[in-house]
């Protein structure tokens, strides 16, 4: 039967990670906002916590892990067979986590994007020699942005070991991590089927970490430069298939992206409902306050729009509950995670940058931190996959055109 | 009235009342009053007018409303009537599956909506009127009673908010105009399954139950701008024997032909539903077409000292009922949106990918790609939202909040979809050859329309 109230049986991990959130990160956001690529130590203690969790079987997924199709049985069904599982659990704890601070959340220890591809595609022994690690991720060239296949980074097998030569930006954690999981190209004339991805231990020589961006937001969270120089590692290191499989070409690689944009969303639909609460608080503190029965047309402009605010945070949030769910039941959900990213993205920078406007010089002063939110949210809109990729893999699917024909 | 002002032209005709002519315009308004007087029709210039009479299709006529057939009184003025329970969940799990019984029923709706609603659609709006073979098939299929308790002849166990929402997007989605027709008399027997005492849902259950199924209204909306559902201005007065109603309802759907209204007052300053026989005297209808929504055969209700007894009063009268009755109408109203933006999307994508312009379908174009995406991002997002208010409509749980959020979406996502859909056709969805822009002018009614229908 058709329920979209949040699930009840996360609502103690939901209410858990809220707690997080308000009194651990909000107390030093501001402070690494400022302090950029200044290490913050305050996140080992919460990862051990995090840590614990896990093991514990509490948190239910409670950071950046990636979610595998094929783990089954692990949570009970209801009667009718729909579950409530992981994928869900992630992306309402992220969506707390965020509400607190996404850059906080990014900069989590062990909980990078990198570790969600190293969860998503590693076989049983490399789960096991990649456990506990700290995995960024370097898919971005200096050349090569939203068309990842392009990218020139190559992987050339010598012996037992891949060569790898090129130039990443953009890695997310990439300067704290202590692991990358680098894409490159085993034959760049084969196309896309030769991407393949590698997972390279800090302190592999030809690796080093070149610099740091200072960035418009998630200032909390460090973006590196990363140069791959010779840089040799274990055949063994390569996730999934060595074959250059022409057919299957690029989704392997694209597959992971399903797992992650509704993470992605679920940072988007946090950052905002931080702007929007606080808005809310302060605006009612005004004497503004939306009536939901009464028309908006006969409220303040202020209330009307954040009646229009909330409806669309609130879409946002069910498409991103709606991509998660269906990963939870297994069904294919390429097209509503690239929705739910989509939506969340654009209603994101809406939310926070209109928070500003309706707070005046309280929004846009550092004295608060809707300032701060206005700048987050803008790399939501980005990261994973941008507005306009998103909407080409909507439209490409609606209309059921190919890559070639829809470009 | 002086020659001056007659020829004042603000006010009317959509000119704002602060217009004035200058001698150029005064000269041209004396032209057309000539043009338009039946000087020239005695001479035999000019065809007779058409005889006034009453129809839905033009506004200005007005004439009695129909006799209602005798609904006798049975039961208890004092007992609550029999009431839906609420839908049970279980225990809190987000499902996006809808229950066997509610897929049964919407595929059974849908092949209606398909086969019958739609092939019908674009005459009746061009006729102001939904065709009787529309109406009968609607009772085959239970539309009447679907939001009725088994216990007075209805099909549900259980409060049907969901399955309610779920058929009414599946008949937008075949027509807006003809789903409202269509849905109109169940509405009413669902608000007084919900709200009747044991003699309303005994005195007038039994028709909606019936083989006969009266045409009925739930006439919320006014015609005032900024009109605000919840402070009518019609006013329903305590007199020795009952009440007295005086007001005007707009946008009341076949009015001329609905034998029992429920009708929004404002009783003591508190918004109050009333049960009116159409034979009651002071009542008279009026043609109220419309930009859209035409099959539904809209009208103006105008009360003139109605007189109604004092077991008339549907529901509680603080102002609950009437606020619930508001809630789940803009719910109904949302499933249509739902439907009918669904109806755009399925039509315009096989569109673009035939239509060709530089030697190409335009569906290879990312400005037409992304259009049809973003259709399909924001229904789904109204969808959504829709769903997770009938979800807590069903289950008892308040809903307001959820309601009026969905409502915002459908209301200007809806729109924005009936935009995007005329344009992605160009000049071929401006034509009536094509549906898009009577989904145009049907999306416009969400955020407008209040009452009319309900889940």
């Amino acid at each position: 039967m058709i329920n979209l109230d949040d699930p009840k049986k996360f609502k103690p991990l939901v209410g858990q990670a809220h707690q997080v959130a308000m009194n651990m990160l909000r107390p030093i956001s501001r402070k690494y906002d400022h302090g950029e690529h200044e290490y913050p130590q305050e996140l080992d203690m919460l990862a051990a916590m995090v840590d614990g969790l896990s093991e514990s079987g509490a948190s239910g997924g409670a950071g950046a892990s990636g979610v595998r199709r094929d783990e089954g049985g692990a949570e009970e069904k209801t009667p009718t067979g729909t579950k409530n599982g992981a994928n869900l659990a992630s992306v309402m704890s992220i969506t707390e986590m965020c509400w607190g601070d996404v850059g906080l959340l990014l900069s989590m220890p062990r909980q990078g994007l990198g570790n969600s591809a190293i969860a998503s595609v590693a076989d049983a022994e490399q789960s096991e020699r990649f456990a506990g690690v700290w995995a960024g991720m370097a898919i971005t060239e200096p050349g090569v942005g939203s068309d990842s296949a392009n990218i020139k980074t190559t992987a050339r097998l010598d012996g037992d070991e891949y060569v790898i030569n090129g130039e990443k930006i953009y890695v997310t954690a990439g300067g704290r991590a202590d692991h990358i999981v680098v894409w490159a190209s085993l034959d760049r004339d084969l196309g896309r089927a030769a991407i393949k991805s590698f997972v390279v231990p800090k302190g592999t020589p030809g690796m080093r970490v070149d610099r740091l961006e200072h960035k418009l937001g998630i200032r909390a969270s460090d973006t590196a430069t990363i140069i791959f120089e010779d840089c040799r590692v274990p055949a063994a290191n390569l996730l999934g298939s060595p074959e250059v499989d022409t057919k299957q070409g690029f989704a392997g690689a694209m597959a992971t992206f399903d797992n992650t944009r509704p993470l992605v969303a679920a940072m988007a639909v946090g950052c905002a409902r931080a702007s929007l609460d606080l808005t809310r608080d302060l605006l009612a503190k005004a004497g503004v306050e939306v009536d939901y029965d009464r028309p908006a047309v006969v409220q303040s402009a202020a209330a009307a729009k954040l009646l229009q605010m909330e409806s669309d945070w609130e879409g946002a949030y069910l498409l991103m509950l709606q991509a998660a769910w269906m990963a939870d039941n297994r069904q294919p959900n390429s097209l509503e995670a690239s929705m739910a990213k989509a939506k969340a993205g654009r209603v994101g920078s809406d939310i926070t940058l209109s928070c500003v406007e309706l707070a005046g010089s309280v929004g846009y002063s550092e004295a608060e931190l809707l300032e701060k939110w206005a700048r987050d949210s803008k790399i939501l809109d980005i990261f994973e996959g941008t507005q306009q990729i998103q909407q080409l893999i909507v439209a490409r699917r609606v209309l059921g055109l190919s890559s070639g024909e829809l470009k | 009235m002086s020659l001056l002002s007659n020829l004042k032209p603000g006010g009317r005709h959509g000119v704002p009342s602060g217009e004035s002519r200058d001698p150029v315009g005064l000269l041209v308004a004396g032209l057309n009053r000539l043009a338009q007087s039946e000087l020239l029709d005695r001479v035999g210039l000019r065809r007779p007018t058409e005889q006034a009479v009453f129809t839905v299709t033009r506004s200005g006529f007005s004439t009695l409303t129909t006799a209602s057939r005798t609904f006798a009184r049975a039961g208890s003025v004092a007992k609550t009537g029999a009431r839906p329970q609420a839908a049970t969940t279980q225990r809190g799990v987000f499902d996006l599956t809808p229950s066997e019984d509610d897929q049964m029923l919407v595929d059974v709706v849908t092949e209606y909506a398909e086969e019958v609603l739609r092939p019908a659609a674009g005459e009746a709006d061009d006729a102001c009127e939904a065709p009787e073979a529309v109406l009968k098939a609607s009772l085959e299929i239970g539309l009447p009673i679907l939001g009725l308790p088994e216990s007075v002849g209805g099909i549900s166990e259980e409060r049907s908010a969901m399955a309610g929402t779920l058929v009414a997007e599946a008949l937008g989605k075949g027509d807006m105009g003809l789903a409202v027709a269509t849905l109109a008399p169940g509405s009413v027997a669902t608000a007084i399954g919900l709200w009747g005492t044991e003699a309303q849902q005994q005195t007038y259950l039994p028709a909606f139950t019936g083989d006969e199924v009266p045409a009925a209204a739930l006439a919320l909306t006014e015609p005032s701008v900024l009109f605000d559902a919840l402070a009518p201005a019609t006013i329903a007065s305590r007199t020795s024997e009952g009440y007295r109603l005086e007001g005007v309802k707009s946008l009341v759907p076949r009015g001329d032909k609905a034998e029992l209204f429920v009708v929004g007052a404002s009783l003591e300053g508190t918004p109050t539903l009333f049960l009116v026989e159409s034979s009651a005297a002071g009542l008279s209808v009026e043609g109220d077409p419309a930009m859209g929504v035409r099959a539904a055969s809209l009208t103006k209700l105008h009360l003139d000292g109605v007189v109604v007894g004092e077991d008339a009063v549907l529901g509680a009268t603080d102002g609950t009922t009437y606020a619930e009755c508001v809630r789940l109408s803009r719910l109904a109203w949302c499933a249509l949106a739902v439907g009918t933006g669904q109806a755009m999307l399925d039509y315009v994508t096989p569109y673009v990918k035939s239509r060709e312009a530089f030697g190409e379908p335009i569906a290879h174009r990312q400005s037409v790609a992304f259009m049809v995406a973003n259709i399909a991002i924001e229904l789904q997002a109204m969808r959504l939202l829709t769903y997770k208010a009938a979800g807590r409509a069903a289950t008892g749980k308040d809903f307001s909040r959820e309601v009026a959020l969905a409502r915002k979406a459908c209301t200007d996502k809806g729109m924005q979809i009936g935009l995007d859909g005329v344009q992605l056709l160009g000049g071929h969805g401006f034509v009536k050859e094509h549906p898009v822009e009577r989904w145009y002018r049907d999306l416009r009614a969400v955020g407008v329309m209040e009452g009319a229908v309900l889940v």
